[in-house]
């Protein structure tokens, strides 16, 4: 079993000498390759899930030759290999998905260079899970930015690469007060590795006399993370940049780069800022308000968008206000709900990208609703999971959404104090996008005589497949909550 | 209080350059602009770390004379954190100004806000 234990260094090496080698192998190796890693990836982690959860316990991984409070670790328990998997199983699906579309909108001259990026993502994806060190976080925070940029701008159109800027923009923002953070933080302690700074801030925080400047610099860190996982007022890069890249990266980006960095939030406010100091603060009040505003004007904008891909992508506005508002409650269970929405967004969000692809390709290329309707009925898988999509993101049970809204809800309860606006919130925000994805079903399913030209591409085998696959994995995180949620209880709670 | 600041007037400096990159970044129209704030802010992240991490009269970690007391070296780690900030800022500086060439020939401007109404002009 010591071999297993080498598995998460070795995901983040494979991933990053892939990227390397891809630069020397033509388009057609570069793809094979990178379906091969994140393949292996995804198998790896599996195989790192199934010994942490039987053993349920963690294990720190030396890197380098220095030992413990100077060296750089590695650290891993089942839930961050359950993440590693997760980003895997959504990445390979979300190329698989929009393959034919990333042939036919990169020139061909850059497929390679597409593929280099997404090696690099998942690779810093990975680093951010795995890392035990915040500096090396902090690295990998940068090198996740600029793979995501490079998605984005890929496709060469005007409006991808002014939404490129944008995000660069927002994204180094956020990196600088992140960034600042951390000097702070490791100024006042001295540890860059997570428990030693958890035991010193503890320490300070118990003292009382560093309180101040230790709560500037928690909250430069975690206000850091939340512009650059695109929280409501930092979003207007977002719906520029998901609506109108390619449609893997669009997937990705929603159900990947963001989570990745609120998955490392996570991480740092149980392993270095601390349970109670980072809620017994006001920063999470803060979190609270911005997530409920979050969750309404993301539905209010998406509602008055005229744009499949745009409408979607403000959406997603609407879910990372859910998973801040989870933070924001200030309980165990909240953290729990937030951490199981990461999954349930991740799942459906992509779901969603990839089966508009096939509604706007079957109404002739066009995004606005008014040529969409009756698409359902001209790509009848889309359709389909676009219904399931749509049906999971309002939250009807059977889907995943259900779950992390009655989580959400659970936790509201359990809450001193917020419990009431978090539930009215939770309610109207339902209501919001019930409106605007019903709409969009009733849309798509309104028959019509119009004609349009029928494109082949919704009737690939691989689409299909993945689209399968999409529907599948939503019913299984709505079907067996029960397990999924006890896994992510259970690892949170060694994650301290 | 004022004594503090006049103690750490590198930390204070630092911190007022940070202010002046962040404002910078986040609010001129200028492409340009914007990125020189970056690196001022930037910069100013690595003046803290080294103002921090350099003690008067030590010298740096090099062994001499056989002399392994603490008292005579700084610590290592925030010197490598600066030079691994300053790989990353340069990357970062070097992606942002190809945007800018990109925008700059499509657009001829390197006022953002006038690409965005443009391009909402174009409505497409």
């Amino acid at each position: 079993m010591e071999m297993i234990l080498n598995f998460p260094c070795l995901c983040i090496l494979l991933t990053m000498f892939s990227a390397i080698i891809s630069s020397a192998l033509n388009r057609r190796w570069a793809r094979y390759l990178n379906t091969f890693v994140v393949t292996l990836v995804g198998i790896l982690s599996a195989a790192v899930l199934m010994f942490t959860l039987t053993s349920g316990k963690s294990y720190v991984y030396q890197m380098g030759h220095f030992p413990a409070p100077f060296g750089n670790e590695i650290r891993f328990g089942s839930l961050e290999a359950g993440m590693a998997l997760f980003f895997s199983v959504i990445m390979l699906l979300s190329l698989n998905g929009g393959r034919e579309k990333i042939r036919m909108e990169i020139d061909p001259g850059k497929e390679k260079l597409y593929y280099i990026m997404i090696n690099l993502l998942l690779s810093s994806l990975l680093a951010l899970v795995y890392t035990n060190d915040i500096f090396t976080a902090y690295v990998f925070v940068e090198i996740n930015t600029i793979s995501a940029c490079g998605m984005i701008v890929i496709t060469e159109h005007g409006r991808t690469i002014e939404a490129a800027t944008r995000y660069m923009i927002m994204s180094l923002l956020g990196s600088g007060l992140f960034l600042i953070g951390i000097c702070i933080l490791y100024d006042m302690t001295g540890h860059l590795l997570m428990e030693y700074l958890y035991t010193s801030i503890s320490n300070i925080m118990a003292a009382g006399t560093y309180r101040i400047p230790m709560m500037v610099a928690i909250a430069l860190i975690v206000v850091g993370l939340a512009i650059k996982s695109a929280l409501f007022p930092f979003h207007a890069w977002l719906p520029d940049a998901y609506g109108y890249s390619t449609v893997s990266s669009a997937a990705m980006l929603s159900s990947l780069v963001s989570k990745g960095y609120i998955f490392l939030l996570i991480k740092l406010i149980y392993r270095v800022i601390g349970f109670e100091v980072f809620f017994g603060s006001r920063i999470i009040n803060v979190l609270f308000v911005f997530g409920l505003a979050g969750m309404i004007m993301g539905s209010v904008s998406a509602i008055r968008e005229n744009d499949i891909r745009r409408m979607i992508s403000y959406s997603s506005v609407a879910q990372i206000g859910y998973i801040y508002m989870g933070f924001g409650l200030g309980t165990g269970a909240g953290m729990v709900a937030s951490a199981f929405h990461i999954l349930s967004h991740g799942a459906t969000k992509s779901l969603l990208f990839v089966a508009a692809v096939g509604l706007t390709d079957a109404s002739g290329g066009h995004k606005e609703f008014d040529e969409l309707t009756g698409a359902a009925y001209r790509n009848r898988l889309a359709g389909a999971a676009f219904l399931v999509g749509a049906l999971s993101m309002v939250g009807i049970p059977l889907f995943s959404g259900f779950i992390s809204k009655l989580l959400f809800a659970q936790a509201a309860v359990q809450s001193q104090g917020k419990a009431l606006a978090a539930l009215v919130v939770l309610a109207m925000s339902t209501v919001l996008n019930a409106i605007y994805f019903m709409k969009t079903v009733i849309r798509i399913y309104t028959p019509t005589d119009k004609k349009y030209e029928v494109t082949a591409f919704g009737y690939k085998v691989s689409y299909a497949i993945t689209l399968g696959c999409f529907i599948l994995l939503n019913l299984l995180l709505g079907l067996f909550s029960q397990p999924i949620t006890n896994w992510i209880t259970q690892g949170l709670t060694i994650l301290q | 209080m004022g004594g503090n600041l006049v103690q750490n007037y590198g930390e204070v400096v630092a911190m007022v350059l940070f202010g002046i990159g962040f404002t910078n970044l986040l609010l001129q129209k200028n492409m340009i602009k914007k990125i020189i704030g970056l690196n001022i802010m930037d910069t100013a992240v690595y003046l803290f770390l080294a103002e921090k991490g350099y003690i008067t009269g030590h010298i740096a970690p090099i062994i001499k004379n056989g002399d392994f007391s603490p008292d005579t070296y700084i610590n290592p780690v925030p010197s490598g954190l600066v030079l691994t900030g300053i790989v990353v800022s340069v990357s970062v500086t070097a992606l942002m100004l190809s945007l800018t060439i990109r925008l700059y020939r499509r657009y001829h401007t390197l006022d953002l806000d006038e690409i965005s109404t443009r391009l909402k002009k174009e409505g497409r």
